[in-house]
């Protein structure tokens, strides 16, 4: 049944219908919806020594939430989803390091315009394909950004980067101390929840739930006249924007952006975080990262090779036995309690 | 590996005069995983055989290690190393960083953590200048290459030259300090070739051939040490570019240590400019290797990163015995200004001004010994060599502001 | 300087790199074109395949052809292995899983050869005949490059022959046609995938001991290079060996000749040639459009 078939049904028979009644609830706040914002806060206050962690921790979660919305709501397989994250660190960092702007807020903005630009320009050029073409030609991208930032490295540094850079003070109050990074901490906290608040509308909303359709059943969204590409390439652009604003973060909080922006390596973490935790659930980007970023720190303290083969592993383990990830897991688990509860 | 190890070495005073062993705690970033593996095992046995071999100089106090994984190098993971050392395990003083990107990452956080921080790796001239706690004892690519400039015109007899290099900075880094210290002495650069990148190991054929055409005298050349290198020796080979009356010279990278005997006998007649190599005529060195080989095996041997560890290590523990221990970052900075040290490679003096190493620069020539094994003969020497970039303030290197 | 000479030396050593990137990544191609499978750890393959040889040579002391066979056999036994007991189950999965597994198998290679055999690189050293310059009448060249490039035209021979001359290779180019309607026929598709894959495995071992002189070897392998097998495979098109050969030979002359003549823009060549080739073709030079 479609979204629109729905609310006309919902109009006139009424709330009755249990389809109806899904599709009328389903974006309203739950009450586990704020734990994340619970535990984050709470880590400030028991984990002092540990917030240079915790801020890239909730980096690598705006991060995964922008290639969520990409992957997981619109079906574009991606590796190439640090082309954006460089693009926002390098806007935020160019105007740092060259001291044409400093102020935080507004450079993030900025990068985020800069990702998206490049969102939008690579989106409307790709997304004619599909598959490993599209796999393919993203990669190239990104790496095609990479090689450019490197050959212009007058400007950007090449692959010792622009160090030091000069962030200004939030709201002109709030410095950013290095050693302590407390303000940064919440600094990245307030920008992941507004653009999470963001995300989230924007899945719920009839935008949103075109790209559902798209991913599920495309045949079907054109039959129903549904502007596929354009909606595939705004959805690109928006995830690329937010990239962006994940790599403008990165740049202010380390004071320091180079070529490891555009790394492969980082394009592959993301999408193992995503997958880990599980796409296409908004919450998956916040379990995937907590899972891997916890164990990467701990466990490759002890013995890295090691965790490199626990890593290897868990992937093994993950795909094969749980495809929809460590979220879509714990929905077996519930389902089947439920089953259980409903049946005794 | 990067276990959280406690290297205990205990003052143990075996002849009676019991003296408290008062701890000084060093975090040491290297990338224990990754590309720099090697690297990093190289120098943590650098370090360890330091504190081996000199226990009388460290008394009475005992070093202990905690060791972080930088990873690879991007910055992003040896920022967080050192963060979590200063804050977390309140370590009395900073060593490591072996990739350039690390320690300018790190920079900022060094300053604010006002503990000494030894360099024993990195090679990028003005990271010495990104934070006054950076003490270093490795080297910069000015050391070697400005000094090999000079040599090639001055020894050699070089007129015209060819530089290929790796593109990231320690390569143009490279290139500079030749070309400055070639030109300065009659000669000319005819062509600057950029040989791919630091990762993946190009095939350097396409730009040797380029080179070979341009029929220089010497051609020189930087590359990461390593698998770079082992190609390098072998590209220039297969392209018969001796034949050809082309001299292959560069850095001591192109000949490190550990790789020589790999490169088979397509590295004899190599011509390196170096601030140390195993075979190295000094009694230190002599001592410094048969240690090594007794401890890590007969076929391992010390490298240049070695060396940087040994004698970062060195520095220290003068700093320790300097400030008694307490180790406030200042006072141990300042007790390295000027210091003296007789390392295998020949004696250091730590540069009051710039914080960096001044030492011996050696031009050696790849030699099959009678053994049937690689050696390096050192075949002139250039004594007391600063960074030439900081002292001529070329660019970055200039003093910021 | 002889301009036919200058142009036989940037062809051969064009065609020599080529030849290294088509040796490992034919298999890649066989068998995400038969297979449909997305199988990343084809690197981590050629890894394992290359320290065989590599090892047979320096360790055992066994000669060049016999440490290849071992490499080629080794590799192919365990490639049987692990495709009875992980690939099979993912075949109808979709591709982000198929993506996971095979990354995490890379993950598993590289963190036991470093166990068991360090981070360091494994020298590689040729047999004698191999080194050094050979010569062609007009002009000498680097023996072992002449070597892979006539080693690779054998081998894309060879290939060819086997799939346009043999059952095996009727049977294997109908499945990729069209499977139902070979299964239908009676040929059994899930031995056919076994050997397949066995097969595109152990070639990428031979690729890997093959290649080691030039791309060195060391537990970083299988992700250092995996961005070019994948280009290989996806410029010349999944499922055709001509085409990953025409499309290596392509990307190792063009990138030659770029490099030699503007060396400041090297790298970045083959990024804009991939992205143009797939823009204007999808499918690859060779490939088969999709319906």
């Amino acid at each position: 049944m479609t979204i629109e078939a729905a609310s006309v049904g919902c109009a006139t028979a009424g709330l009755d219908h249990p389809a109806a009644r899904v599709l009328i609830v389903r974006h309203q706040l739950r009450w586990w919806e704020a734990l994340p914002w619970f535990v984050a806060a709470a880590f400030y206050f028991l984990f002092p020594d540990y917030l240079g962690f915790g801020t890239s921790l909730m980096i690598m979660v705006l991060f995964a939430l922008s290639l969520d919305l990409a992957l997981g709501y619109a079906g574009i397989i991606t590796l190439g989803h640090a082309a954006f994250f460089g693009a926002g660190a390098y806007t935020v960092g160019l105007l740092a390091f060259h001291n044409i702007w400093t102020e935080p807020i507004t450079s993030l903005a900025l990068g985020a315009l800069a990702a998206a630009a490049v969102g939008l320009a690579s989106g409307l050029v790709l997304l004619r394909t599909q598959g490993l073409t599209l796999l393919m030609l993203t990669l190239c991208t990104m790496a095609l950004l990479q090689e450019g930032a490197n050959m212009a490295h007058d400007y950007t540094g090449g692959f010792d980067g622009l160090p030091s850079l000069d962030i200004a003070p939030v709201f002109s109050v709030f410095e950013f101390n290095p050693l302590y990074p407390d303000t940064q901490y919440l600094y990245t906290l307030a920008i992941l929840f507004v653009c999470f608040a963001f995300i989230r509308t924007l899945v719920y909303s009839p935008f949103g739930q075109s790209l559902t359709g798209i991913r599920e059943n495309l045949l079907r969204m054109h039959a129903i006249g549904a502007p596929v590409r354009r909606r595939l390439v705004v959805c690109y652009t928006i995830s690329a924007a937010l990239a962006g604003v994940a790599g403008g973060l990165w740049a202010q909080t380390n004071a320091y952006v180079n070529l490891s922006a555009f790394d492969l390596d980082r394009a592959a973490t993301v999408l193992i975080v995503l997958i880990l935790g599980g796409y296409g659930r908004l919450y998956g980007a916040f379990v995937g990262a907590a899972a891997y970023m916890t164990l990467e720190h701990f466990l490759a303290r002890i013995y890295p090779t090691a965790w490199q083969l626990g890593l290897g592993l868990l992937l093994l383990v993950v795909a094969l036995y749980a495809r929809n990830g460590i979220l879509g897991l714990s929905e077996l688990i519930c389902r089947g309690y439920r089953a259980r509860r409903e049946t005794s | 590996m990067s276990k959280r190890v406690m290297v205990a070495i205990t003052a143990l005073s075996i002849s009676g005069g019991a003296a408290l062993a008062q701890e000084v705690k060093v975090g040491v970033v290297l990338p224990y995983t990754g590309i720099g593996a090697e690297f990093a095992r190289q120098m943590d046995r650098g370090m360890e055989l330091y504190l081996k071999l000199n226990p009388d100089q460290v008394k009475p106090y005992t070093i202990t290690f905690v060791k972080r994984d930088s990873k690879a190098p991007s910055g992003a993971d040896a920022k967080i190393a050192v963060q979590e050392l200063l804050t977390q395990d309140k370590v009395d003083a900073l060593a490591g960083w072996v990739y350039s990107p690390d320690a300018i990452a790190s920079a900022p956080l060094v300053t604010a953590g006002k503990k000494l921080a030894v360099i024993m790796n990195a090679g990028t001239a003005f990271i010495t200048n990104l934070a006054p706690d950076f003490v270093r004892t490795s080297f910069t690519m000015w050391h070697a290459g400005y000094a090999l400039g000079v040599a090639s015109a001055k020894t050699l007899h070089a007129k015209t030259a060819v530089v290929a290099y790796s593109d990231f900075p320690p390569g143009k880094d490279s290139l500079d300090a030749f070309k400055a210290g070639f030109e300065a002495n009659g000669g000319k650069v005819i062509d600057t070739i950029p040989a791919g990148g630091a990762g993946a190991v190009p095939d350097f054929t396409p730009f040797f051939q380029r080179a070979k055409d341009e029929k220089p005298d010497v051609l020189f050349v930087f590359v990461p040490a390593g698998d770079h290198a082992v190609a390098v020796a072998k590209t220039y080979n297969a392209l018969g570019m001796r034949a050809a009356g082309i001299k292959l010279i560069g850095p001591g990278d192109i000949t490190q240590d550990i790789k020589l005997q790999d490169m088979g006998d397509a590295a004899i007649g190599l011509i390196t400019m170096h601030h140390y190599n195993a075979d190295l005529d000094n009694p230190e060195n002599k001592r410094f290797v048969g240690a090594w080989k007794k401890e890590y095996g007969a076929d391992s041997t010390p490298d240049f990163t070695a060396v940087g560890a040994y004698d970062g290590m060195a520095a220290i523990v003068h700093a320790a015995q300097a400030t008694k221990g307490k180790m406030d970052g200042d006072a141990a900075v300042k007790s390295l200004l000027g210091w003296k040290f007789n390392s295998p490679q020949g004696p250091i003096i730590i540069d009051p001004e710039t914080r960096d190493i001044v030492m011996n620069e050696y031009l050696a020539e790849v030699v099959k010994g009678p053994d049937g094994k690689l050696h390096q003969k050192v075949i002139g020497e250039i004594d007391h060599v600063k960074d030439e970039c900081k002292a001529q303030a070329i660019g970055p290197c200039a003093p910021k502001k | 300087m002889n301009l036919a000479i200058d142009f036989a030396s940037i062809l051969l050593g064009g065609l020599a790199a080529g030849t290294v990137l088509f040796i490992v990544s034919v298999g890649l191609s066989v068998t995400m074109g038969l297979m449909g499978f997305v199988n990343l750890a084809h690197g981590a393959f050629a890894m394992f395949g290359g320290y065989i040889i590599v090892l047979a040579m320096n360790r055992a002391h066994f000669g060049f052809p016999v440490a290849l066979a071992l490499g080629f056999l080794g590799t192919a036994a365990l490639s049987v292995v692990l495709e009875q007991s992980l690939y099979r189950r993912l075949y109808r999965a979709g591709e982000l899983d198929q993506v996971l597994l095979t990354i995490g198998l890379i993950f598993i290679f590289m963190a036991v050869l470093t166990i068991v055999f360090g981070p360091q690189s494994q020298p590689v050293q040729l047999p004698p005949e191999l080194r050094g310059q050979i010569n062609l009448g007009f002009m000498q060249y680097r023996t072992y490059s002449v070597f892979l490039i006539v080693v690779g035209a054998l081998i894309v021979l060879a290939i060819w022959l086997a799939f346009e001359r043999t059952h095996i290779g009727a049977q294997i180019r109908a499945t990729v046609d069209n499977r139902r309607m070979a299964e239908s026929l009676g040929i059994n598709v899930d031995r056919l995938f076994t050997v397949t894959f066995a097969f595109g495995s152990g070639m990428a071992a031979l690729g890997g001991g093959l290649g080691a002189e030039f791309l060195g070897l060391d537990p970083q392998y299988a992700l250092k290079y995996l961005v070019y097998f994948l280009i290989a495979v996806s410029v010349g098109g999944l499922g055709s060996v001509v085409g990953v050969y025409y499309a290596s030979l392509l990307l190792g002359t063009l990138d030659f000749v770029l490099k030699l003549y503007m060396p400041k823009g090297g790298t970045i060549f083959i990024y804009v040639l991939t992205i143009l080739v797939l823009l204007w073709r999808p499918q690859g030079l060779f490939g088969r459009k999709s319906a």
